[in-house]
């Protein structure tokens, strides 16, 4: 999938993941895709709920031994 | 759609309870809230300028597991069960729980008391201190870091009242 950032979040642990995201979603333009890594299990509940709550849509997740990739499109 | 809003009272001042205000406080600000913190008795040992005094104590805590943040993993694994009663007289056991949390939090990628707390800021969290406890416990305006407000209970409840979720931790 083609992305416009990534933002590398592995080894970060609740709330920084989320917290990166919002940062690098600031400095992308609407319509613009952001792909993110990370580690953290609980990440992939979040990142749901952060696009449900901020209205940037989640394209898609994905998981690889133990990595989770995540495309968020910004609104 | 109207904003939503979150007021947390923070009122206990270690490192185990400095966690949950600034993480929900920051979260909350990246998923659009607006967001007040009011530090009152304990929790005001939170916005002081340098926090690297705050501490965890196992003593009377029963909840919380004592595990070695290095060594091998089944080493890891190990609960240190010390009884209570030892604790209390082992000088400077509070030091000693207390950088090995530390550690822990490093090895798993959790941020920082200040790093939490700078990134609140910078995500417009705003912080309230509770001015009668300032001058309760003998502090002066400049213990604290910049970009307070130091007010009293009516206060807080102005922001209080309108907020979709109230928290005192």
């Amino acid at each position: 999938m083609n992305f416009d950032k990534e933002l590398d979040a592995r080894g970060l642990n609740c709330p920084l993941p989320i917290l990166r995201a919002k940062k690098s979603l600031a400095e992308v333009a609407s319509g613009q895709v952001l792909k993110i890594l990370s580690t953290d299990p609980g990440s992939v509940k979040d990142f749901a709920a952060f696009a449900k709550q901020t209205g940037n849509e989640l394209l898609s997740t994905a998981e690889a031994g133990g990595e989770f990739t995540f495309y968020m499109k910004k609104k | 759609m109207d904003t939503k809003k979150m007021a947390i009272i923070a009122t206990k001042g270690t490192l185990d309870w400095a966690y949950p205000p600034f993480i929900l406080a920051s979260t909350a600000a990246a998923l659009g809230y607006e967001v007040q913190i009011f530090f009152t008795f304990y929790g005001l040992q939170l916005v002081r300028k340098d926090v690297s005094g705050l501490k965890v104590s196992p003593l009377g805590n029963p909840g919380m597991p004592m595990k070695m943040p290095f060594g091998p993993k089944w080493f890891k694994g190990i609960n240190w069960n010390i009884p209570n009663a030892i604790q209390s007289l082992v000088p400077g056991y509070e030091n000693v729980a207390t950088s090995l949390m530390k550690m822990t939090i490093a090895n798993c990628g959790v941020a920082t008391i200040s790093d939490l707390r700078s990134l609140c800021q910078e995500a417009d969290v705003k912080f309230l201190a509770c001015q009668m406890t300032v001058e309760l416990f003998g502090f002066d305006h400049s213990d604290f870091i910049d970009g307070m407000d130091y007010v009293g209970a009516a206060s807080f409840f102005e922001f209080a009242g309108e907020t979709d979720i109230c928290l005192f931790i």
